[in-house]
């Protein structure tokens, strides 16, 4: 029970983890059509900001409010000069630019962080509870409370404010949205501002765990889509739920099966999912229109 | 006679081929142009799946790696000649890519990408994982293809360079005539069909679920035998062939050049496999520049270089 306890709190903060990178895949999705490969890279940058804005001698909620900031305006750049000018291209195209701004970002990163893993401190120390025989970090317990709260206020935001219901106008029908006079270039910066801010939130989070260097991004992209395909692409819930869940996968493949493959159980999980339910596990069944 | 542009097309690539060792100040530009060959060779296959059937793949370096892993093991294991270990490796990839290719290619645009890739990263998994058979990460050695040996006995004494030169420059034409071949056949026709239209061909009688299952096996074959030729030119082998990049660079080789085309396909091959030996000058700044030429490329040139500048050329006219 105590090691099924413990496998279950490490499910739970990587899970945490890819279930914020697939909401921000999510938002970025259902505002632009994009999938956007770069999206673990503002998971790296808001660790490695944080990490080098407190080395600085800056206070680390400061420290990371900026890094949050900082990766937000990239996001919005890379909106800016690399998917608006090319929107309307094929699929291919468009994940090869997402690859290409993920491939620039990351050797961005390794010129200016150098390619050392580097670390913060933990928010609350490093002293683990003890729960039934298992124990968890207390950095576990922000990075999960964090992603819940994360979720929560997403949730507030896209039902109860004007502006979040103009972004689920915009992601159902540009042309409606415009024409009911929503500013749809301000709701696709927004988008992308939030989707990247939420990444660099959980590279804030989970560093002090994992600690990060300037290539963890790619891996985590991977990760966090697979998330938002196994929950529905386009789903929020969906997101949050496929992120946990797959975590869980590969905490208990790792602890009952092979620590090797437990990055198989994801994608084993997610050809899974494509084969038997396209849709994922909260997507609506889709229909073509010819 | 007239001549096509399949047989012009050909016959420039083989008199470039062939004409280009002239230039070359010293023996290490034949070595890039045998990795310039084969990666083209691989891009060929994809310029089959994602240029004439509009299906995307990002785990074909999957195929590559077990077309690479069947020469560093069935010689030693098996006891099968490295030329039929190649062979091994296409029919492996073959069977594989049939019994994948099957369902996941119901899925479309960015599910088909990542089902693919999902199992070009379980191959990868598995090539870093079973070090009793693969030595894991650090790779495995890949003995000798023979061949040089044999012509030296006929009398044509080939350095080693020269000779990868040459025989994989001579294994890219076959695989763009194939490949040119292919796209005038029924079973091209077929597939340019469902990437207009999937509705559209299916309701004009194509079988579109088995035609688009022919262009992924096929495809697959190619990225298995251009891994082949890498791991038996390199007489090394590590899963990186395999890994997530290297799918990634064959696409970008494939929609840089111009998706649509064979000899755009080895354009984008030429100028990927340079941009890293060109940058070792600035190795620092290699990720940095590979990343921009494709986000750049991709938002200027949306078709790829080829059809961008054949368009030039042509004017308003067509």
């Amino acid at each position: 029970m105590s090691e099924f306890l413990q496998f279950l709190f490490s499910g739970l903060t990587v899970g945490a983890v890819y279930a914020l990178v697939a909401l921000g895949f999510t938002i970025i999705y259902n505002a632009s059509g994009v999938v956007n490969f770069a999206q673990g890279e503002f998971v790296m940058l808001g660790g490695m900001i944080t990490v080098f804005a407190h080395a600085a001698g800056l206070p680390l909620p400061l420290a990371a409010l900026i890094a949050i900031a900082a990766t937000a305006a990239i996001g919005v750049a890379l909106n800016k000069l690399a998917i608006e000018p090319a929107r309307g291209a094929p699929v291919v195209t468009l994940i090869i630019i997402t690859i290409g701004a993920s491939i620039f970002i990351r050797g961005a990163a390794q010129l200016i962080f150098g390619k050392q893993i580097h670390t913060f401190p933990a928010f609350s120390g490093d002293d683990p509870i003890h729960v039934m025989g298992a124990t968890i970090l207390t950095q576990s317990l922000w990075a999960i409370g964090g992603a819940a709260a994360v979720f929560v206020a997403l949730w507030l935001f896209f039902t109860r404010t004007i502006l979040g219901r103009a972004v689920l106008a915009t992601s159902n029908n540009r042309l409606a949205a415009q024409l009911v006079g929503i500013n749809t270039d301000f709701i696709m910066t927004l988008s992308f501002a939030l989707s990247a801010g939420i990444g660099a939130f959980a590279g804030v989070l989970i560093t002090p765990i994992t600690m990060t260097s300037y290539d963890v991004g790619l891996g985590l992209a991977l990760k966090g889509f697979a998330g938002a395909m196994l929950g529905g692409m386009g789903n929020p819930k969906g997101a949050f739920a496929g992120g946990l869940l797959l975590g869980l996968f590969e905490a208990m493949t790792a602890g009952y099966l092979s620590s090797q493959y437990k990055e198989a159980a994801a994608f084993v999980v997610i050809l899974a999912v494509l084969f038997f339910m396209p849709q994922g596990l909260f997507g609506q069944k889709s229909t073509d229109r010819v | 006679m007239r001549l096509s542009s399949k047989h012009l097309t050909l016959i420039v690539m083989a008199a470039l081929i062939a004409a280009a060792p002239f230039f070359f100040p010293s023996g290490y530009y034949f070595r890039v142009g045998a990795l310039i060959f084969v990666n083209a060779l691989a891009v060929t296959g994809i310029v089959i799946l994602t240029g004439y059937a509009g299906q995307i793949s990002l785990g074909h370096a999957g195929f590559a790696g077990i077309g690479g892993y069947a020469c560093a093991l069935a010689p030693v294991h098996l006891g099968l000649h490295p030329a039929l270990a190649v062979v091994l490796g296409a029919v492996i990839s073959a069977v594989l890519a049939f019994l994948v290719g099957r369902p996941i290619l119901r899925l479309k645009g960015y599910y088909l990408g990542v089902a693919s890739l999902g199992f070009g990263i379980l191959v990868a998994m598995v090539l870093n994982n079973e070090r009793g058979l693969t030595k894991g990460p650090d790779g495995i050695e890949v003995p000798d293809l023979g061949l040089r040996a044999v012509l030296k006995g006929w009398g044509l004494d080939l350095s080693n360079g020269e000779f990868w030169y040459a025989f994989t420059g001579i294994c890219l034409v076959i695989g763009a005539w194939i490949a040119l071949n292919l796209f005038n056949s029924p079973t091209g026709r077929a597939l340019r069909a469902l990437h207009g239209s999937e509705v559209a061909a299916g309701t004009v009688g194509i079988d579109v679920a088995r035609v688009k299952l022919q262009a992924f096996v096929i495809s697959a074959v190619y990225a298995s035998v251009a891994g082949s030729l890498t791991a038996l030119q390199n007489k090394f082998i590590t899963p990186d062939i395999a890994g997530f990049m290297h799918s990634v660079e064959m696409v970008t080789m494939a929609v840089l050049g111009g998706v649509g085309s064979v000899p755009g396909a080895i354009l984008g091959a030429g100028i990927l496999t340079l941009l890293p030996q060109v940058l070792t000058v600035f190795a620092e700044y290699e990720q940095l520049i590979l990343g921009l030429v494709m986000m750049l490329v991709m938002i200027f040139l949306r078709e790829g270089l080829v059809p961008s500048i054949l368009r030039k050329f042509r004017g308003r006219g067509e």
